[in-house]
């Protein structure tokens, strides 16, 4: 059963029962995707240092993101039900959420970014709990277990502590008894694999093992433009733009680049030669053998 | 409010590493005194460890439900370990575990947490927090308003150093918190490999290994090392290795003494997750290999025959010294 209140909830969303089903188990799932420039990006900041350069940046959806939707698609078509996909940004997300539709997502959640300044991660989990708010009967919540761009692996953990459903991130393999409302997930730790059981609901983050995500189809792109992507705002979800930023904890205050790399030095000629004068370099110059 | 609390995972009476970097670190910082936090069986034996490291004070909940990891219990328990003990700063290892429960804890607490940080500093009452982004692309500089400030480290970044410190002392906070519902049931235990994102020294292979098998030669190159293997992401894909070998932006970004690329071409991205490695060796039969760029040093040439010849060469160095 849902224990609520224990973690200062904000915005519960009720856990659908299974006597609301009548027997059935059909199973609602949201997926929080985001937008991110693709790893193939060469990154570079503002002339200030103030921001990354996104000039030019061809902007994908977040490859753990595709996990996420995959195991979200499978988890659908074995039990029935629906896949709706969450996301919160500027107009370009727009493409990313379609992709993810024509992975096979029925429909979307899109919280522009409008009247939002910064927000930090705790902003972000807050805009998105409040836009999962507005629905109810949520059985799964699937997220990335990070984004590429700032690989904080936060989203996931705080919008679990937010709802106060439990969690499991990292997950590796997963299965799900719908009826009985339980979940077994196999979590990927350093050197190890944990088995983690839970209740429904609860937050799952798709780590890259999980399974293969499908690539969508030409049909499936042209369904997916006719699917219902329902614009929203933080000032619909009720929320305070003004609050937000007042409550943002994690201040950015610049970029920098790695410093570069030395010069490299490069050997030649016999393996053998090339092998013994690389061990001294490694013991008398880098000393790290 | 003021000292800082460490999160330690431990097991068996033994700290994870990055727990103990986490100590130095908060001795380091100088921001009054340091509380430890760990759970479950073996949690009073860390002790003498964290002590000689400057830790005051270590408490302790060994008992159930804390005897198995749970994302929703622990969380609790941190929350109201930091209610009791007040501190300014709050340190994880951003580890699996450090990964699932710092950002839960953040959601409990309404505290802001700098997730993965490499760089840390004191600024009067303040910390200065550098970060990497994009894999380590580029590095954010970031500030916590608020206390507490909750902060996860990367490991193998920050330095332990030896000290001479006397035991912490032990004490069992009084923690409530409800029956957990995230519960770990088992953990399985790879060989005796070590993890890459903690591993000083690291052996990957490439598309030019060929086919699963030659990874043989990078196992008898690792042994010598005692080094991690690790991979680009091309074979993982291909499963000549697990997913679990793919370092790089959508792998494991690691942080090594140091990296023997062997038969990697250096793609952007595998390039991004090494770029903190300390030394980076390159061996590969294309002097025009993007891996050249960042390596410091490099051998051209087969690696079919590099790779014995270097592992022999080690063999005698290491047997000599």
């Amino acid at each position: 059963m849902h224990r609520a209140g224990c973690d200062g909830t904000v915005g519960v969303v009720a856990p659908r029962t299974k006597e609301a089903r009548e027997g059935l188990a059909a199973m609602k799932i949201a997926v929080l995707v985001k937008q991110v420039p693709d790893t193939a990006t060469h990154i570079q900041l503002a002339a200030d240092g103030s921001a990354i350069n996104t000039a030019g940046i061809k902007w994908v959806l977040n490859p753990y993101d595709e996990f996420a939707i995959e195991e979200a698609l499978k988890l659908r078509d074995q039990h029935t039900g629906e896949v709706v996909l969450v996301s919160f940004g500027p107009a370009r997300v727009e493409e990313a959420i379609r992709q993810g539709l024509a992975m096979g997502a029925d429909r979307a959640i899109w919280v522009s970014d409008d009247g939002v300044a910064d927000v930090d991660y705790l902003g972000r989990a807050q805009i998105l709990v409040a836009a999962l708010s507005q629905e109810a009967d949520w059985d799964l919540v699937l997220v990335g277990k990070q984004a590429v761009d700032d690989d904080a692996a936060q989203t996931g953990p705080l919008v679990a502590a937010l709802l106060d459903w439990p969690q499991a991130m990292v997950v590796l393999g997963l299965t799900v008894d719908a009826v009985g409302r339980r979940i077994t997930a196999t979590r990927e730790l350093e050197g190890a694999t944990q088995t983690v059981e839970l209740p429904m609901p609860a937050v799952l983050g798709a780590q890259r093992g999980l399974n293969v995500p499908r690539y969508p189809t030409l049909p499936n792109i042209m369904k997916a433009k006719r699917k219902e992507v329902r614009q929203t705002s933080a000032a619909a979800l009720g929320l305070d733009a003004a609050e937000l930023a007042a409550d943002c904890r994690v201040v950015v205050e610049g970029y920098q680049l790695p410093p570069p790399r030395p010069e490299p030095k490069v050997l030649t000629g016999d393996p053998a030669e090339a092998a013994a004068t690389l061990v001294k370099l490694l013991h008398s110059e880098a000393q790290i053998i | 409010m003021s000292g800082i609390l460490v999160v330690l995972e431990q097991f068996e009476g033994r700290v994870r590493r990055v727990g103990l970097e986490a100590c130095a670190t908060a001795v380091r910082l100088r921001h009054g005194s340091v509380s430890a936090l760990a759970f479950g069986a073996g949690a009073d034996a860390v002790a003498e460890a964290v002590g000689a490291l400057g830790v005051e004070q270590l408490l302790v909940l060994p008992d159930a439900p804390f005897d198995r990891y749970s994302s929703d219990a622990f969380a609790h328990a941190v929350a109201e370990v930091v209610r009791q003990v007040e501190p300014s700063l709050v340190l994880f290892g951003a580890t699996a575990f450090g990964k699932d429960l710092a950002p839960r804890v953040s959601g409990l607490l309404k505290a802001g947490l700098a997730s993965d940080v490499t760089g840390i500093e004191s600024d009067g009452d303040d910390v200065a927090i550098v970060r990497p982004v994009y894999a380590g692309k580029a590095f954010q500089r970031v500030r916590i308003v608020g206390t507490p400030k909750l902060v996860s480290l990367r490991p193998n970044v920050q330095p332990v150093g030896v000290g001479e410190g006397p035991a912490a002392l032990v004490s069992r906070p009084a923690v409530e918190v409800g029956a957990p519902r995230a519960v770990v049931t088992g953990t399985e235990r790879n060989d005796e490999t070590v993890e890459l994102t903690e591993a000083s020294r690291i052996v990957s292979g490439g598309r030019g290994m060929k086919a699963s098998e030659n990874f043989r030669l990078l196992d008898r190159l690792a042994a010598v090392l005692g080094a991690a293997v690790g991979s680009s992401r091309p074979v993982a894909d291909e499963g000549w290795v697990p997913h679990s070998y793919h370092v790089g932006q959508t792998g494991k970004v690691v942080s090594p003494d140091l990296y023997v690329a062997v038969g990697i071409s250096g793609a952007i991205q595998h390039v991004a997750g090494i770029s903190n490695s300390k030394c980076i060796v390159a061996i590969n039969n294309d002097p025009d290999a993007p891996i050249f760029k960042v390596a410091n040093y490099g051998i051209v040439g087969d690696l079919f025959q590099v790779v014995p010849a270097l592992t022999a060469a080690l063999k005698a160095h290491l047997d000599a010294s």
